[in-house]
This record gives structure tokens, C-alpha cells and sequence, in this order.
């Protein structure tokens, strides 16, 4: 029989995510109530990951629409449907093999919708120039990133492929590392900067880590996941140079591009910045900038798309780029087709562009009202406190624990933070993030909660969540209050 | 101009200066010393092992063919009107028709407001009511659990009772993938440990479908060949699996043996003995059994029948049942349903450790989830419309129909092939392809030599040049020292079909004349 022994080490090496305990908790905690126990709440709400459709957000009409007659080609002679609607699904059937959404496609994508990612990227840019065939769509962009980092990975021991990542990072991003075998080689991110880049803090992460592993490429995420920061254009100029002459390949992640609503922000893309940035630069450093479906407007994130835009790599490259995609044959192809929509929307004039423009305007102005009030109401609670988010769909408040609280988590031997999130999700019905599946290891405690949800949502959750935390403040003896703002690396 | 607009031009009038032209310091040597300018990611330093990754059913033969299309779209003058693809597996490409009821229902689910249409029968409605409910906040759109909808997996567990005539099925057993592909690479990673000798060997059997070859490359794993016999039909030998086992103990360690049930590319559908057989040696030999039953509902031939390697298994008694590891796949993209595009697959897992199933669970969450289309139209697939259901009628109607032509597709692709002097082809008794012999004189093998490429390979772009018929050399799938073959689909319609066995007739006996 196989046992755990016969177990491939780099399966074994995943780490265990905190993510798959409370989500299975908070499966438990549905059943029960489904059973009939009796809970101070009704239903559980989930906001602990970027699924803003699950939050109760609604998609965007004209993607739907163009979907289901896509699956459903009859519905082209449905009057009731806009024309634009069905003149688009006519022209993305074609592209597809056999008219059908159910062929394969080419292993790198419709050729027709990385066209359109190719064009989008280039009006998005201003002018600097995107080839489709530097385009590969994936099913979702880690899947593409995978493959990236396996072309990469290479080594063990002190030879071991290294990638700089931000602390905080995405959840989902230290096991996906995990599981292309390369080392996760942290840099901070500064809070009391709004989680900004520094530029100091890469050299110091990289200088400290080149004994223990090969850094080959640096993540970064713009807008920041989960901490929200916008990148300025000296920013991204500053990692792009740290990156062109530390010789780091550079791991963009710009899925949440169409969330920024921060005063005075606005999205900057890495490519851009690299192309302004002299032919020194642009034609030599190489870069993977990755977007997709699961993005603020779209959120469509169960249909699994996403891409990827490689410059300034080989074709011999690009080739097994191709080949490793090979393996998954193709991407979804209802995927495939929304991300045609997603970078080709409705134009003026199109019937669909008023319904469409009012629901992205809605989207927007939710995400920014949640981040706004968010902010607000839990820097007002004591033991709390939170930087203002200025774009993406997540907000990172810290929490400052009660030292009885900690006690407690070191005796169960579960993460304080984590305790904290069960106890939530116990008492309240509420599901948030843990910081410490963000890569947070530094001694202090962070939540995770999706502010792209429906404002009542957010209103309950707001409630329940303070109802909680001030119980659980209340119950301490000496509690912490208004130790906000000290951080626990000041006293060591 | 305003501030930012001039603040813009200055940027970019600064950089395109030269760093040493604005009076700064030249660039300093990174830490390590290298120069900053060189990639860092190129073919050389690479990881080699990526390099071994190839997958036959894609390569120069399928490029060639697009460019061909595109020629023949320009204008350009052929030998032929038209490409006629006959390389991969997908049904809709060649025309076959989607089942109208998954389609509505997915429709449904896509823009529920449609629910409000009259043109839907009830049936499609309520199914898709039943999805969305499945589905967080009622939308396809969101994250599911990553072992997959639990009403789904629900659902795939009936499915499996009922076709294994009551054997019972756990649904905790079954993983919702992304196309069978993805359950079959994600076991393969699980299984593959150890160094040098104790390397993990994993059986497939010659000719194989390329994912597994292209899989074993990228996992580094020992891929332990054993040959399917052509003489009977393409049948598994248990001497030849035995040899094959023996051989590969002296330098690895084998622990898994896949096997493809109906076979691709050869077409078999093995007997209820084969299989018993298979499971003892599996058994025996403690190898984990890998069956890839996609194709579970293509079967043709008169005396052929289906038989799931885990009813045979439940048959076999508790002293089989209770130890041998087994895991089984299926998929929407082939059977009646074709549906490639949205790649839906299951796996079931059965009498797998429970320290290693929760490798595996950890292994799956970090796909995130399935595709939850794919998931929604497996649920559609081992849930189809009842009797007495709006949807039952039609819905029979076009199943038998999608089968009964590929039967009769079948059937004509192996008379005909077997007119031909120089080409012998297998029955096609299930799935979806034909996998003849073809005699290559003496003369051809030596040009294809000479021009470094194989024999097969040479051959099937002859054809392709000259009669834009799109096959695959067998050399993709392996086969047999000093015999070659190729793999062509029974998917173009039966028109075409008929063109294009009649162009191949032609073709062979020109080549053979051409090269004697």
C-alpha cells in the first residue's frame, strides 16, 4: 500500500494553509446550522478570499449574456437579447473550432482572444507595442505563473531556485511556490507607509538570502494584495532597475488593475513604465505581467481564465511556455471567451454600453464606499487599527491581541490569528482571512476581509465583527487598548 | 500644459538619456557580479528537465497543417480543396452536435434571467436552478470547494453506483478535476518519489496517449513501457506486463500501471477477463492501478462491452477490493457528449491511504478549484434527463445518434483501411481513433533517415502535403521496433471520412509504388 513515505517530497513540502481549516470549520458551522442547531445567526458569511460573486455580487450582464448564447447558439435568434449581444457571440463562435464552445482550443489560447488581450494591453499602454503571440492564456494566471516558475526552478539546498516575495503576499501565492519547488525569499512591505515598496528592504532581503538559496525572480503585486497600495511611477521604476540589475525575473501581478479609487491614484503598468525607461531597459529585462478574470469587474473567478504578457523573452522560451501548457491541452473556453470580453467591452453607441458602463460604475463606487467605511469603522475599534487600502479588493486590518489571547493560541498550538478567526466564525458566523496565510511571520497579527461585496454585506459584517472583538476585548482583564501604532519590532 | 502633463514630458526626456550622459555614476555591478544586462531566463539555463516535455498530438505535423489552411485560404494552389484534421480527439471540431439539454441548462446558468423564458423546457430550468443554489452566491462565477461541488460529487457517486449495477460509491472518493488530464497528472505527482533505483516507475502501455509520456518527463519519473499486443487485437498481455515489471525492478522502482480502457490510441475495449487478470497482477505485484476510462460510453463492436476496473474489482471480493489502490477517470470530452472545451473531468479514489489522500487534498487546493462550467455540465452528464421528463426524448434521440455514427464510423474506417495492400488495421471496437499498421518500404525509411526524421513521421507529412489529410505518426505513441503506424480520428463526418480513407488508400499505394 502507499504510504506517506512514497509521497513526491515536493507534495509533502506544501505547506499546510490555515485557509483549509477555517474553510472546513466554517463548512462544519453551515451544516450544523442546515441541521437545525441553534446559532445567534442565521447563515455564515464568507469574505475571507477574493470571490466577490459569492459575496453576492452580481456579474456584468452583457458578459453573461454573451456567454449563454455562446453555450446555447439558438438564443442568436432571441430578440429579447441586445444585438450587440448576439452580434458578439456570432463573430466569438467563429472563432471557436467547429463553432462550438466544447473543441479544444490551441494550448496557448483562441488566437482571435489573445489578439484582443494584445490590442487591449496597447490602448491600455499608450502605444507601446503588444504581440499576441507573447500572450498565453491560462486556466487562471497561477496556473500560468506555474508554469513560469517551473521553467525557472532548478536546484536544492543553497542552489534552490529563490523568488523575492512581498510580506504580505496573496494566500493563495506560498503554496503555489511550495509546489514549483522554489524557496519563498521574503521582503516586508512597509506599513506605516501604506504597505509601500522599499527599495532598501529588497537589497537587505536579497543580501541576506543569497547564502541560502539562488533568487532567480522577484513577485510583486500593483494594486497590492491584500494590502491595497498603488505603486507610483518612481516606485515601479525603482523595482524594475533593482530588478534589471540584480538579474530577477519580474513577477507582475496586476489582476486587480481596474480597482484603483484611491485620491490621486491611478493604475501605472509595469510595462509602461519599463518601455519609458530607455532602450537599455526595454529591450533587455525580462517580465511576466499577469492578469484575469477574477478581477474587481468581473469577478468571474469560477470560470478560470486568466493570461499572461511575457517581453523580452526567447522564442526557444516561449516554446515550452507553449508545450508545459500542453499538459492542461487547453483553457476553458467559456473562460477564454469572457476574457475577450473583459478587454473588449461595450463601446458608445452599443445597445449593452449604458447597462454595462452603470454596473462597472456601481462596482467601482461599492468597492471604494466598503474600503472608505471599512477603514473607518475598524481603526475606530480598539485593538484594531488599519492602513487605507487604495485600490484592490481587499482590506489588511491589524490586530493587536490581548496577551491572553496569544497565551490561549500557544496553548492550543494554532496561530493567534487564526484562533481569533475561528472564534469569529464559531460565535458570529463570520469568515475572514488569517494575515498569517499572507506570509506574515513577523509576531503581529493581520486579518484578510474582501470589501467587494454588496454594502449591506459589509454592514452586517461590520457589526457582527465588532460585537465580537469588543466582547473579546471586554473579556480580558488588562486589555491592550490604545497600543495602536507600536509594533511589535520596536521592542526587540 | 498642466503640472502632470509637464512632469510627464521631463521623465521622459530624462531617460532617454544615457546614465552617464545625465552625470551620474555608472551602473554598479549587481551583487553577484554578473552583468546587469543578460537575461535571466533563457533557454540555456533553463530547467532541463522541461526540455524533455513533448506532446505528439500538437507537434510540426498539426503546425504544418494550420499553414497549409492558411495557404489554402490565400489562394494558394493544392493538390487538395481542403485540410481534413484527423489528428485530435475533439468531436465538435469535426461537427458533431452538442446535446441540446446540457447546453439550455448551461444557458440557463450562464444568464439566469432566461429562466423567465418560455422557450426553455421546465426540465433545463429546474436543473439549473438546482446548479445555481450549488454555486456560491448563485453564480458560476464564484470559487468552488477544490475537491468540487459537494451536490455534484454527490450526484458523480449515483452515477457510479448505478452504472456498477449497486457497487457502492463514497462521494467523499470523488475529486472533481480539470478534464481527466488533470487527475491524471495530479496522481502521477502524489506517486513519484525516491532517487536513481528507487525512483518511481510508473507502466503505460505502447502505443500511449502522450500526456502520459509528457507528464512522466516533467516529473522526472521512470516511464516503464509495456507493449499492447497487436496480434490480439491490441489486448494486454499478462506476460509482456510481467516482463515489462521484471525488467524495470533492475533499475527502478515501478508502483503504478496505467492502464486505458477503451484504449488510445488503439481502440480496445478489454474483456471482463483481461481486467480480473490485470487487477491480480496489480494485486501481486502491489502496483497502484491508474484506469483512464474516459471513453467509457465508446463502444461499438458486437461483443464488446464496457466493464469499470472497480466493479470488476468489487466482484473480485474483499481479498482484491479491500487492498488494491485504484483510481479511475472519466471526462466530459469525449463519449457522447464531446464536450472538450470545458474541461470537466472526475476521479475516484479508492482504498487510498489516508495520510496520502490528505497529501492530496492539499495538493488539489492549490489549483484553487475546478472550472465550475465544467463542473456543472459533469453534474448534467451523470444526471441526464429521465423518462418522463420534457428533455427525455430528444435527449435519447441525439445520444443514440451521436453513438450509433460512431459505430458506423468505425466499422467503415477498419473495412476500408483493410482493403488497402500494406496497411492492416485493428477493429475499432471503442473510443475514437484507429491506429493501423502501415508497411514502409526499404527506400522511404532511408530518405526519412536521411532527412533525420522517422519513417512514420515522413510518411504522414507526405500525406499531409499531398492529399492535406492531417494523421499522426505512431512514433508519437510508440510502438514496436521496426513497425510503424499512425493514429487518425473517427471524428470527420462520415462524408468526409469516406474522402478521406479512400485519399489515404490512394496515397499508400502510390507511396509504396513511389518508393519500391
Amino acid at each position: 500500500m502507499t504510504s506517506l513515505q512514497h509521497v513526491n517530497p515536493t507534495v509533502k513540502g506544501i505547506r499546510e494553509s490555515a485557509h483549509s481549516g477555517l474553510q472546513s470549520l466554517a463548512a462544519h458551522v453551515t451544516q450544523e446550522i442546515a441541521q437545525g442547531v441553534q446559532k445567534p445567526f442565521k447563515e455564515v458569511i464568507d469574505i475571507s478570499s477574493g470571490d466577490p460573486h459569492k459575496a453576492g455580487m452580481k456579474p456584468i450582464s452583457f458578459v453573461r449574456q454573451v456567454l449563454a448564447v455562446c453555450l446555447h447558439p439558438e438564443l442568436l435568434g432571441n430578440t429579447t437579447l441586445p444585438w450587440d449581444v448576439r452580434l458578439r457571440a456570432q463573430r466569438l463562435l467563429e472563432v471557436c473550432d467547429g463553432g462550438s464552445v466544447g473543441s479544444y482550443t490551441d494550448s496557448s489560447g483562441i488566437p482571435h482572444v489573445r489578439q484582443s488581450i494584445a490590442e487591449f494591453i496597447m490602448r491600455r499602454d499608450v502605444g507601446v507595442h503588444s504581440h499576441a503571440k507573447d500572450v498565453f492564456i491560462s486556466a487562471g494566471s497561477q496556473r500560468g505563473l506555474l508554469v513560469i516558475l517551473k521553467l525557472l526552478a532548478s536546484g536544492e539546498g543553497d542552489t534552490q531556485t529563490g523568488v523575492l516575495t512581498p510580506r504580505p503576499c496573496p494566500h493563495t501565492l506560498p503554496t503555489l511556490l511550495d509546489d514549483a519547488g522554489v524557496a519563498l525569499v521574503p521582503y516586508q512591505l512597509m506599513e506605516d507607509r501604506g504597505w509601500a515598496v522599499d527599495l532598501s528592504e529588497l537589497h537587505r532581503a536579497l543580501k541576506c538570502d543569497r547564502g541560502g538559496c539562488n533568487p532567480r525572480a522577484i513577485y510583486i503585486s500593483n494594486p497590492g494584495t491584500p494590502t491595497g497600495h498603488v505603486q507610483d511611477w518612481k516606485s515601479i521604476e525603482e523595482v524594475i532597475r533593482f530588478a534589471a540589475a540584480e538579474r530577477l525575473l519580474l513577477l507582475v501581478d496586476e489582476v486587480y488593475q481596474d480597482s484603483v479609487y484611491g485620491q490621486g491614484k491611478e493604475f501605472i503598468s509595469f510595462k509602461r513604465v519599463l518601455f519609458e525607461m530607455g532602450k537599455e531597459y526595454s529591450g533587455t529585462v525580462q517580465m511576466v505581467s499577469l492578469h484575469s478574470l477574477s478581477s474587481a469587474c468581473m469577478g468571474e473567478c469560477g470560470l478560470r481564465a486568466g493570461y499572461m504578457e511575457l517581453v523580452n523573452m526567447d522564442p526557444e522560451v516561449t516554446h515550452f511556455v507553449d508545450t508545459m501548457l500542453c499538459t492542461d491541452i487547453s483553457s476553458p473556453v467559456t473562460g477564454q471567451l469572457a476574457l475577450d470580453l473583459m478587454v473588449n467591452p461595450p463601446r458608445p453607441g452599443d445597445p449593452s454600453y449604458d447597462t454595462y458602463t452603470q454596473e462597472i460604475l456601481l462596482i467601482q463606487a461599492t468597492l471604494s464606499q466598503n474600503a472608505q467605511r471599512a477603514h473607518e469603522f475598524l481603526n475606530d475599534l480598539p485593538g484594531m487599527s488599519s492602513q487605507p487600502a487604495k485600490g484592490g479588493i481587499y482590506l489588511y486590518p491589524r490586530l493587536h491581541l490581548p496577551s491572553e489571547i496569544i497565551e490561549k493560541a500557544k496553548k492550543l498550538e494554532v496561530e493567534a490569528g487564526v484562533l481569533y478567526c475561528q472564534m469569529l466564525l464559531k460565535e458570529e458566523g463570520v469568515f475572514l482571512g488569517a494575515g498569517c496565510q499572507n506570509g506574515e511571520t513577523t509576531g503581529n497579527h493581520y486579518l484578510r476581509l474582501c470589501i467587494l461585496v454588496p454594502a449591506e454585506t459589509l454592514e452586517e459584517v461590520l457589526a457582527r465583527l465588532a460585537s465580537f472583538h469588543l466582547r473579546l476585548m471586554d473579556t480580558c482583564p488588562y486589555p491592550d487598548r490604545g497600543v495602536k501604532g507600536r509594533d511589535i519590532r520596536d521592542t526587540l | 500644459m498642466n503640472h502632470g502633463t509637464a512632469l510627464l514630458w521631463k521623465r521622459r526626456a530624462l531617460s532617454s538619456l544615457s546614465a552617464t550622459r545625465r552625470g551620474l555614476p555608472k551602473e554598479k555591478m549587481s551583487e553577484n557580479g554578473v552583468s546587469p544586462r543578460a537575461k535571466v531566463l533563457t533557454i540555456d539555463n533553463m530547467n532541463p528537465t522541461v526540455k524533455k516535455v513533448e506532446y505528439a498530438v500538437r507537434g510540426p505535423i498539426v503546425q504544418r497543417a494550420l499553414e497549409l489552411e492558411r495557404e489554402l485560404s490565400e489562394g494558394m494552389k493544392k493538390p487538395f480543396v481542403e485540410v481534413i484534421k484527423a489528428n485530435i480527439g475533439d468531436a465538435h471540431a469535426m461537427g458533431q452536435q452538442p446535446i441540446t439539454f446540457f447546453r439550455q441548462v448551461l444557458a440557463l446558468c450562464s444568464y439566469p434571467e432566461l429562466l423567465n423564458d418560455s422557450s426553455f423546457p421546465e426540465d433545463a430550468k429546474s436543473r439549473a436552478r438546482r446548479i445555481l443554489q450549488s454555486c456560491g452566491g448563485n453564480s458560476m462565477g464564484s470559487y468552488s470547494a477544490s475537491q468540487g461541488i459537494e451536490s455534484v460529487r454527490q450526484d458523480v457517486a449515483r452515477y457510479i453506483e448505478r452504472r456498477d449495477g449497486g457497487v457502492p460509491c463514497d462521494p467523499d472518493n470523488i475529486f472533481l478535476t480539470t478534464g481527466a488530464s488533470d487527475g491524471i497528472v495530479t496522481m502521477l505527482k502524489l506517486l513519484v518519489c525516491g532517487e536513481g533505483e528507487t525512483r518511481t516507475g510508473v507502466m503505460i502501455s505502447i502505443p500511449q496517449y502522450p500526456l502520459y509520456s509528457a507528464a512522466l518527463a516533467e516529473l522526472a519519473a521512470v516511464q516503464v513501457n509495456y507493449y499492447l499486443n497487436e496480434e490480439k487485437c491490441w489486448s494486454m498481455d499478462l506476460s509482456e506486463l510481467q516482463r515489462s515489471l521484471d525488467e524495470a525492478r533492475r533499475h527502478c522502482n515501478p508502483r503504478a500501471l496505467c492502464v486505458i480502457n477503451p484504449g488510445n490510441p488503439t481502440g480496445q475495449v478489454q474483456s471482463r477477463q483481461c481486467i480480473e487478470d490485470v487487477i491480480r497482477f496489480a494485486a501481486k505485484e502491489r502496483l497502484f492501478l491508474m484506469a483512464d476510462e474516459v471513453y467509457q460510453d465508446n463502444v461499438y463492436a458486437e461483443g464488446c462491452q464496457f466493464h469499470s476496473f472497480k466493479k470488476v474489482l468489487f466482484d473480485m471480493g474483499p481479498e482484491y477490493s479491500d487492498i488494491v489502490e485504484l483510481v479511475s477517470f472519466h471526462s466530459t470530452s469525449k463519449c457522447y457528449m464531446g464536450e472538450c472545451g470545458f474541461r470537466g473531468g472526475y476521479m475516484e479514489i479508492i482504498n487510498l491511504d489516508e495520510e496520502v489522500r490528505a497529501q492530496l487534498t492539499k495538493l488539489v487546493s492549490v489549483r484553487l478549484c475546478p472550472p465550475v462550467p465544467g463542473q456543472a455540465l459533469m453534474d448534467l452528464v451523470v444526471n441526464p434527463p429521465q423518462i418522463g421528463e420534457p428533455s427525455y426524448d430528444k435527449f435519447i434521440k441525439e445520444r443514440t445518434a451521436t453513438l450509433s455514427v460512431l459505430a458506423e464510423k468505425a466499422k467503415l474506417t477498419e473495412q476500408v483501411l483493410n482493403t488497402v495492400n500494406g496497411i492492416s488495421c485493428n477493429p475499432v471496437q471503442g473510443a475514437m481513433y484507429s491506429f493501423p499498421r502501415i508497411s514502409i518500404p526499404e527506400k522511404a525509411i532511408k530518405e526519412a533517415t536521411d532527412k533525420g526524421q522517422q519513417a512514420d513521421m515522413f510518411y504522414c507529412m507526405k500525406l499531409l502535403e499531398e492529399t492535406g489529410i492531417c494523421l499522426v505518426p505512431g512514433s508519437g505513441f510508440g510502438q514496436r521496433d521496426g513497425t510503424y503506424h499512425f493514429r487518425m480520428t473517427i471524428l470527420p463526418s462520415t462524408d468526409k471520412l469516406k474522402i478521406l480513407l479512400n485519399k489515404v488508400k490512394e496515397f499508400h499505394q502510390k507511396f509504396t509504388e513511389q518508393y519500391s
